[in-house]
């Protein structure tokens, strides 16, 4: 018997789009978002061990905008997956998981991620010393 | 059909052979990884556009060197655990599974390495 042909649980499109759904699969994005911005810490890390030189070609690359892109995108990213997943770690206490519950924490975490992504930025501008 | 009990399937620890043990490596590289990604998230905004010779000398400072050492290892460890199961679940080739399975295990220990290395090159005056 091939397996191709078993009968398939109904899949992700099946189902009316909901929030805590959206939430659990932005978490796996951003996880493989933030395997991928690992590149930008190990760059970092690299380009200064190398000297000056590459540092600053390093630090050029970040302040075009392009870099600025990623950077910004894996701040959220990484916020929101450190706040999610502070969620599931609760979730995994065996708390939280009521309907109302497990739709505010969701909340919570997508505010939490913005919030702290902005308070990042602007403080690290203006650490810069450019606000 | 088995003749096991639940039991003794239990202990047999299931057919991948390692019961919880990939759940469980996660939660702890989980739990490691919210006071590290805290603290570097800090540092991070500190440094927004430190010279070379002041991001050098964070590194330099033993508490930092260490820090970012664990960082790597949790981070790199979290990242292979993670990006397993997403493959496992969208990858239903046996051929392009196992391929992808070997390329994200073996990069994602690689990028572990290298980075744990340019630490200690610059802390130990690289």
């Amino acid at each position: 018997m091939s397996t191709n042909e078993r009968p398939l649980s109904p899949h992700l499109q099946i189902y009316r789009w909901q929030w805590t759904m959206a939430l659990s699969i932005l978490h796996r994005a951003t996880g493989v978002g933030l395997a991928v911005g690992t590149l930008l810490l190990v760059g970092w890390l690299l380009a200064m061990s190398e000297g000056p030189d590459r540092y600053a070609a390093y630090q050029g690359f970040l302040d075009h905008w392009f870099g600025r892109l990623l950077l910004f995108g894996w701040t959220w990213a990484l916020f929101y997956h450190l706040c999610n997943g502070i969620r599931h770690l609760i979730w995994d206490t065996g708390r939280g998981f009521e309907l109302n519950t497990a739709a505010a924490s969701g909340y919570i975490v997508a505010g939490a991620s913005v919030v702290l992504t902005v308070i990042a930025w602007v403080a690290a501008y203006s650490n810069m010393g450019a606000m | 059909m088995s003749l096991q009990s639940p039991l003794g399937r239990v202990r047999g620890l299931g057919s991948a052979k390692d019961g919880t043990h990939h759940w469980w490596i996660q939660r702890v590289t989980a739990v490691a990884l919210v006071p590290l990604t805290l603290w570097f998230a800090v540092a991070m905004i500190k440094m927004t556009g430190a010279a070379h010779g002041d991001a050098i000398a964070w590194v330099q400072s033993p508490f930092n060197a260490i820090m970012l050492l664990l960082l790597i290892v949790a981070t790199f460890h979290h990242m292979q655990l993670g990006l397993q199961v997403v493959i496992e679940d969208y990858i239903h080739s046996e051929g392009a599974k196992l391929v992808l399975m070997l390329a994200q295990k073996l990069v994602s220990f690689a990028l572990a390495v290298a980075a744990g290395f340019a630490v200690l090159k610059i802390a130990f005056g690289g």
